[in-house]
């Protein structure tokens, strides 16, 4: 396994589209970790994701996988990646065990009994059309293949959401397994944060092509929250701890970046702790003066 | 060895892990000497991040309740019983002296603080 820091380094990469652009965006993955990458449909993240992979190529700025260059190692680095699509890009007509036989040529370290074990684990049949599979099982049968190979970094988009809750648990649950080494990493896109709530171990919030917040999941989580108070007091507590206010009819919600200075500063006052959709919110309303 | 994680106490999940596997060392469950489960493992089991894990593990290094050997995991250290001893007494001290403060500015006598402590010590 390589000697490298970050699995994944993004610095100030931009890319322009016709009506969406990817604006300077920098953020890290450090090897060993899950970073969860948040954001609504449209933030930008399928963008990235396909940035890194060389899918599309970038109008400049840096992207290192595994140490390396995106685009001059790129053959080396997709050996030892793996890419989990929210939609399965095999055909239908075949089935789990001619998957194998596909990959089995592309992945030098491809692991047929592993395969087996996954499948079984899944249970997925093997001699079965994947056409005829549900939703579920197809997001099953990617992730088998996906981890059959030995591959260093996991790249997920969206690869959690439309399945329900039991199966999602069980996936989160093979991927910390899959982390226990300490030398592999994960990147995970979705916008169910309750999954990443639990197990990610930093986070990146993407918002409208730009990086809103990156950082270790615990030590946002503590820092944030959210103040509650009247819409006369709103305009009395300090701002420079505010992220943004949300008002509605009966008073006002603060977003605040330093929780245990403002319940310091205001004792009278609640201040819940926030979690992740709750910060996403926030900080998507950063430049608002007082949103509803 | 148990360890119970609260989403809804809003005390940290890293310093929940650190009071519990205090609470383990001091009543005897884990003693001097062994092994605790792998940062890895404990978050696999407990389904958090590996990252909180580390931080309550090196939390618990800091205050001298474990040591870590990379490669070779984390062990109970010897307690210094007298000193964590009088530590506590230190911060039950420190309670009283704002249970008494508080008293005093409300006009509760030393008396009625006495009454008071017997009857929350009864209610146990």
């Amino acid at each position: 396994m390589g000697n490298y820091e970050n699995a994944i380094e993004i610095k100030n990469v931009t890319k322009t589209y016709d009506g969406f652009k990817l604006d300077n965006i920098s953020f890290c993955v450090p090897k060993g970790s899950i970073m969860g990458f948040i954001g609504q449909n449209g933030a930008g993240k399928t963008t990235t994701i396909r940035s890194l992979l060389n899918i599309t190529s970038i109008d400049s700025g840096e992207i290192r996988l595994l140490g390396l260059d995106h685009k001059k190692d790129e053959i080396d680095i997709k050996r030892r990646l793996a890419v989990v699509f929210d939609e399965l890009p095999f055909h239908e007509s075949f089935n789990a065990k001619n998957m194998a036989r596909i990959f089995e040529g592309l992945y030098p370290e491809w692991d047929n009994a592993l395969f087996a074990e996954y499948l079984d684990r899944f249970g997925l049949p093997a001699k079965k059309k994947i056409g005829q599979f549900s939703k579920g099982m197809k997001m099953k049968l990617q992730i088998a293949c996906a981890l059959s190979h030995n591959a260093e970094l996991l790249v997920m988009d969206e690869a959690t959401t439309g399945l329900d809750p039991v199966v999602r648990d069980e996936i989160l649950h093979i991927f910390m397994e899959y982390l226990r080494s300490g030398e592999r990493s994960i990147l995970m896109s979705s916008h169910i944060t309750s999954d990443l709530e639990k197990i990610a171990d930093c986070v990146a919030f993407i918002d409208n092509g730009k990086i809103l917040l990156t950082g270790l999941k615990d030590e946002l989580l503590e820092s944030h929250g959210i103040l509650k108070t009247s819409r006369e007091n709103a305009k009395s507590i300090d701002s420079s701890a505010a992220v943004s206010t949300r008002l509605n009819s009966f008073g006002a919600e603060i977003m605040v970046n330093d929780r245990a200075a403002v319940m310091q500063a205001y004792p009278d006052l609640v201040c819940d702790p926030a979690t992740l959709d709750d910060i996403m919110l926030y900080y998507v309303h950063k430049n608002e003066t007082g949103w509803s | 060895m148990n360890i119970n994680i609260s989403n809804a106490s809003g005390e940290p999940i890293y310093l929940q892990i650190v009071g519990q596997v205090k609470a383990l060392i001091l009543d005897g469950t884990l003693k001097e000497g062994e092994m605790l489960p792998s940062m890895r493992n404990l978050a696999l089991e407990l389904r958090i991040s590996f990252m909180t894990t580390k931080r309550a593990y090196e939390e618990l290094e800091r205050e001298g309740f474990i040591e870590s050997y990379t490669g070779k995991g984390s062990f109970v250290k010897a307690q210094n019983i007298e000193l964590f001893r009088e530590e506590q007494l230190r911060q039950i001290e420190s309670l009283l002296t704002q249970a008494t403060d508080k008293a005093k500015s409300a006009g509760v006598s030393v008396d009625e603080l006495h009454e008071m402590l017997d009857l929350v010590n009864e209610g146990e």
